[in-house]
């Protein structure tokens, strides 16, 4: 077992990790020290004042006009038409006093039933009495969803664009090469919990709602800043909401996306507006979804101790129970050969080896421990200051050289503020991971969200949106060993790969073990 | 069914098995069916227990097992008439009045009296079952001047008349929805977790278009139900009792318990024949592999690039080749391996020119349907002369004629059997067929009377050639173009009969008020031209699927530089269909998107075909130039290919 103590020690307070380079993370105070680079993208700042909230739910905003007394059938046609069975029997009970008394007696206990039957459900799976806002902020992969300025963010998977879901329900697109920022606005568009950008395609944007997904055809070449809603399509089933993630298969040709109240994870093919529920008992629900970049697999965690593994060629599942909690995040190696998952409630990343791609019983080794990051081998800082906890989300660049590792922290205790851990990671030819260092912000700022560039020339670009609205990058400037060159910029890398080995062997942090 | 031998072997080997199987199935799942049945239409909550044990009596009684054998029958005749009927291709109604004339074909005709028979014999069970009132047609009865007699008994009449109705309505449903069109699912699942997918869904299904059916069913017999009662009693010598109440008036038929017995009787009937086309349709598109090379002779006909090349085959072996195609490009390196594989002796690329030049021509030939369909719709279906057809012409429309010409020049022999190659039934159908309208599909010619049908020729503007010849292109691609589906030539047991296609030109100098009542029906339904258009557009989704999954993987894997040399055909021939699929979505009701429909059990897949094509061309073209990136800058293509290619290695489409 191995810890964080092997880290370099984090930054003390006012300073700002910038960059890696030459194997090592570099740091100023403030944000006016980064070295300018041609190739770093727009860093982005939106303050929590400038968005315009909803200050009022619609259903309290029956509080602002005056009582208004209608015909029971009128206020039951409502009722149905807003709670549905419930509302109507709530309506019918509550005014005892115009239908007859066998009606409200017998509608009063219907309800009661009801509740006990749905209070039973919810022992079973307490995830489902939670409001689906508060669904989402507790499956979401960013951290604090709910009080979060950036609710979501993606990188389009070929070029320098990105896509921001802000907490006003919007969603802006930057594009370095064009001027115009388009903002996408729907009236279905709520409590965006993922974004994703269809992979081959230019203009495709899925959008996990509250009560729907949303994809949108946002048009690369138009100069209209604000794409009218027949820009997106809706695709909705009914019982599956609120969408807390969604996936695009690496071959742009279908998108699942997951409810932690629906048992079925759906996969759609979103030209025909279809879709196919792969429905599998047990769980209670589906939280978060991951396709591996090779296509053959999709991680598909659960709300309760499971997790599922769906291999895609014929939909087919494996089940993996966990000891302590539910599977909290994963993330999976750019030739889709392992995954990294961590669970709720420990400190520990747990590896999964698919050895055979195409035959998923036998291709599993035991759970192997990485990393440990638990209470007792927190790290004491000169700023009495310590590192470690729970791990939010993780996340691996395309390359499979760094892992980005998002740490909770401790909200009660002022010392231990989120953070992100970066590893360096080998999976050629046996696998590693190695400390890298963590990446802090500014002062008062946390991590929310993190992202890898899909396609950095340089090495690795780490996208964090933080606590205080703004959207970092952090490139690690390093040669890929894995990668191979083809033709156009091949060998002038060789002289710096020499001296990587040795400089690996001191620090190693995990080696795998071959049996 | 086939007229060759030689294609046969995919029908007789394959299909005829897989539907085989399917109805076993089916006759498998009719004891667990029929018991829910006896339960739930016998159950009474007085009597639970007594209930019970008189439906375990009657489960094992003599005439049980008699409506049990019945009703084998019954889905045997169910799984056959699926197979004869289904169709990969649906046929689609570009008009209120081609939709009727699909409803009055004979054909269609012999299958409604045989669905309203079997209606009546499931009906039938289904009143033994039930038993008490329902038993018999007959019972003895004393009148009033005190002689015994037979009276009719007509709660046994209405049950059975209704399940001749609901039999009669499915049929009816089956052609408006498309009940016999059978589509492919882009989810590949095995089997039985694709059946116990769809399970809830039909059963939702079969209930919701029972409800419907037998209130239409109570509306009909409470005007129209004396005529039967009449008639039955004459034939079968029964008599009225006076003291019953008659059932067609309205203290009759407000009997909830026989609304009940109805009703459950009619869901008993479409769940069992839905199960049987849900089984049959689950069977029949089920994956199958077929081998790229064999190394004997005597199967060569059943390899990959042989099948795809044969013109005369059944619809579903192309495209079931075609899906397996798609597949393996995708899945399977050792099976693309064979594809790009050289011949032993001579070292040819045969099978990866069979199958790229295959899947070129069914692109081509995409192409060229929808520039002519475009040509006609932008001159608005008028008569138009030379000139004014050719001012008309933009300059993107001269771009995609010429690359269309570009892709003739290299390859002519595969765009002169186009038409063979892509779509059998101009050979089964002779040379009579072309002259039907092409994107109207009643080529099953729906009207009896040649004179009714030459009524109808002139106003078929959905067809491109009728008096609407504008300019040379056309007149030379038109008899390429004959190529939306019926199934009748596919099925191939009713081809048009040849003496009911008149001329068009001469009709089009005398229209009547008929044929201007007719042409104002024929406008009511826009979009289903455009639906009919990429009405087999599965197939070019594969074939696209196919040809970029082969060309990516051939940047690794093809050691012979095999596929380079068709890089810069198969990327033209995307781009030109790329252009023409554009140009056709900004026509009107084009990109409306279709109503979805839940509570039917037809696939309506079709309706979003386009889009999907759409979809998919994209996708593959992204495919190919993220993979080879800027090495595309060495392929031969001309300026405006090449200018539209950087907008996607730009990302900007």
């Amino acid at each position: 077992m191995c810890s964080l103590a092997l880290f370099p020690p984090p930054l003390p307070s006012g300073q700002t990790t910038l960059c890696e380079s030459n194997n090592e993370l570099l740091s100023g105070t403030s944000t006016e020290d980064r070295p300018k680079q041609e190739s770093s993208p727009l860093s982005l700042y939106f303050p929590r004042e400038s968005l315009k909230l909803h200050s009022r739910t619609e259903s309290s905003s029956k509080a602002a006009f005056l009582d208004h007394s209608e015909t029971l059938w009128m206020r039951s046609a409502a009722a149905w038409r807003d709670g549905g069975l419930t509302g109507l029997l709530t309506e019918i009970t509550n005014s005892h006093t115009e239908v007859p008394k066998w009606l409200s007696v017998s509608s009063g206990c219907t309800l009661a039933l009801l509740r006990w039957i749905s209070s039973f459900h919810g022992s079973l799976f307490p995830h489902l009495t939670l409001s689906s806002e508060d669904m989402i902020a507790e499956f979401s992969q960013v951290l604090n969803w709910s009080d979060c300025v950036v609710r979501a963010f993606s990188w389009h998977p070929h070029t320098d664009k990105f896509a921001v879901a802000l907490l006003d329900d919007s969603i802006k697109i930057y594009n370095p090469k064009s001027a115009t920022t388009p903002t996408l606005k729907h009236r279905l568009q709520r409590s965006v919990a993922a974004v994703q950008w269809k992979p081959l395609c230019a203009s495709a944007l899925a959008v996990a709602c509250q009560n729907c997904l949303l994809v949108w055809h946002v048009d690369p070449c138009s100069l209209s800043t604000r794409p009218s809603s027949g820009c997106a399509q809706v695709l909705s089933h009914p019982g599956h909401s609120p969408v807390t993630s969604i996936a695009w298969s690496p071959s742009g040709s279908l998108l699942v996306s997951a409810s932690p109240v629906d048992t079925a994870v759906m996969v759609w093919d979103v030209a025909a507006e279809s879709c196919v529920p792969l429905q599998r008992l047990g769980g209670g629900g589906v939280t978060f979804l991951s396709w591996s970049p090779d296509g053959s697999h999709v991680l598909a965690s659960t709300p309760s101790t499971l997790f599922r593994v769906w291999e895609t060629r014929m939909w087919t599942c494996e089940r993996w129970p966990c000891v302590k909690g539910r599977c909290q995040s994963g993330c999976w190696s750019p030739d889709g050969s392992r995954l990294l998952f961590t669970v709720q409630g420990e400190t520990v990343i747990y590896a999964l080896t698919f050895t055979d791609a195409q035959v998923l019983k036998q291709s599993f080794e035991v759970f192997v421990l990485y990393l440990s990051a638990s209470g007792d081998e927190l790290i004491m800082l000169d700023l009495s200051a310590s590192v470690g906890g729970e791990i939010q989300s993780l996340s691996w660049d395309p390359r499979g050289e760094r892992l980005a590792v998002l740490l909770k922290g401790d909200p009660q205790a002022v010392d231990r503020p989120a953070i992100i851990a970066v590893f360096k990671t080998r999976t050629n030819p046996i696998f590693e991971l190695l400390p890298c260092g963590f990446v802090q912000g500014e002062p008062g700022a946390e991590p929310r969200l993190m992202q890898f560039h899909p396609n950095f020339q340089h090495g690795a670009l780490l996208t964090v949106c933080w606590s205080t609205g703004r959207i970092t990058h952090v490139p690690f400037y390093f040669l890929s060993t894995g990668v191979p060159h083809f033709g156009l910029s091949g060998s002038p890398l060789l002289p710096r790969l020499q001296e990587r080995p040795s400089a690996f062997a001191n620090q190693s942090l995990f080696t795998e073990l071959i049996s | 069914m086939f007229s060759t031998e030689q294609s046969c072997w995919f029908v007789r080997k394959v299909i005829c098995w897989r539907a085989a199987a399917s109805i076993a199935w089916a006759v498998l799942l009719l004891p667990p069916i029929t018991a829910v049945f006896i339960i739930l239409s016998r159950f009474s909550f007085l009597h639970p227990i007594h209930t019970i044990s008189e439906c375990l009596s009657l489960l094992t009684s003599a005439s049980a097992i008699f409506s049990f054998i019945l009703l084998c029958g019954v889905i045997l005749m169910v799984g056959f008439l699926n197979l004869e009927y289904y169709t990969v291709i649906p046929t689609i109604a570009c008009s209120k009045i081609a939709l009727l004339g699909q409803l009055l074909h004979p054909r269609q005709f012999v299958s409604s009296v045989v669905h309203c028979i079997m209606g009546i014999i499931v009906a039938w069970c289904c009143a033994i079952t039930i038993g008490g009132r329902y038993e018999t047609l007959g019972y003895p009865c004393i009148q009033s001047d005190g002689s015994p007699q037979m009276c009719l008994n007509e709660y046994q009449l209405i049950l059975l008349l209704a399940g001749a109705f609901v039999g009669f309505s499915h049929s009816l449903l089956g052609v408006i929805h498309n009940m016999n069109y059978v589509s492919f699912h882009t989810v590949q699942q095995y089997k039985y977790l694709r059946f116990k997918g769809s399970l809830p869904l039909v059963v939702k299904c079969s209930a919701i278009q029972a409800l419907y059916s037998i209130r239409n069913y109570i509306v009909v017999y409470f005007f129209l139900g004396y005529i039967p009662r009449a008639w039955i009693c004459k034939t079968l010598n029964l008599h009225l009792t006076s003291s019953a109440h008659p059932l067609d008036s309205i203290a009759g038929l407000l009997d909830l318990s026989l609304f009940y017995h109805l009703w459950i009787s009619a869901t008993f009937l479409l769940f069992t024949w839905y199960i049987t086309l849900l089984l049959f349709r689950i069977f029949v598109t089920e994956v199958y592999s077929f081998p790229v090379q064999s190394s004997f002779t005597e199967d060569a006909h059943q390899c990959l690039p042989k099948v795809l090349l044969t013109d005369k085959q059944p619809m579903i072996l192309k495209f079931l080749a075609l899906q397996d195609l798609a597949l393996l490009s995708q899945h399977s390196p050792s099976r693309r391996c064979e594809v790009f594989s050289l011949s032993q002796p001579g070292g040819h690329p045969h099978n990866w020119n069979a199958i790229s030049g295959e899947c070129l021509s069914l692109l081509a030939d995409l192409t060229q349907r929808l520039v002519a369909y475009h040509d006609t719709v932008a001159t608005n279906g008028r008569a138009k002369s030379l000139s004014t057809g050719s001012e008309r012409k933009t300059s993107s429309e001269t771009s995609v004629t010429s690359g269309t010409e570009d892709l003739m020049s290299p390859r002519p022999t595969l765009l002169m059997k186009t038409p063979a190659s892509v779509f059998a039934r101009s050979i089964v159908g002779g040379p009579q067929s072309p002259l039907t309208a092409p994107f109207t599909p009643d080529l099953d010619s729906p009207f009896a009377s040649p004179a009714l049908r030459r009524l109808t020729a002139p106003v078929e503007q959905c067809s491109p050639w009728h008096g609407t010849v504008q300019s040379p292109h056309i007149m030379r691609r038109a008899p390429k173009l004959w190529s939306t589906s019926t199934d009748s030539q596919v099925n191939g047991s009713f081809p048009p009969s040849p003496a009911s296609v008149p001329s068009p030109k001469q009709e089009a100098s005398k229209p009547s008020l008929l044929a201007q009542f007719l042409q104002n029906r024929k406008e009511q339904l826009p979009e289903a031209s455009s639906q009919a258009l990429f009405a087999d557009s599965q197939a070019h989704i594969w074939a696209l699927e196919g040809l970029s999954y082969l060309v990516q993987a051939s940047f690794s894997e093809d050691h012979f530089g095999v596929v380079q040399t068709a890089l810069p055909s198969i990327l033209s021939c995307m781009l030109v269909l790329q252009e023409a699929v554009d140009r056709h979505f900004k026509l009107p009701h084009a990109s409306s998107k279709p109503v979805r429909s839940t509570s039917s059990i037809g696939d309506s897949t079709y309706k979003t075909l386009r889009f999907a094509l759409r979809a998919t061309l994209k996708t593959a073209i992204y495919r190919i130039t993220t993979t080879f990136g800027d090495h595309l800058n060495a392929v031969q293509m001309s300026a405006e290919h090449r200018k539209r290619l950087q907008q996607f290695l730009e990302y900007k489409e």
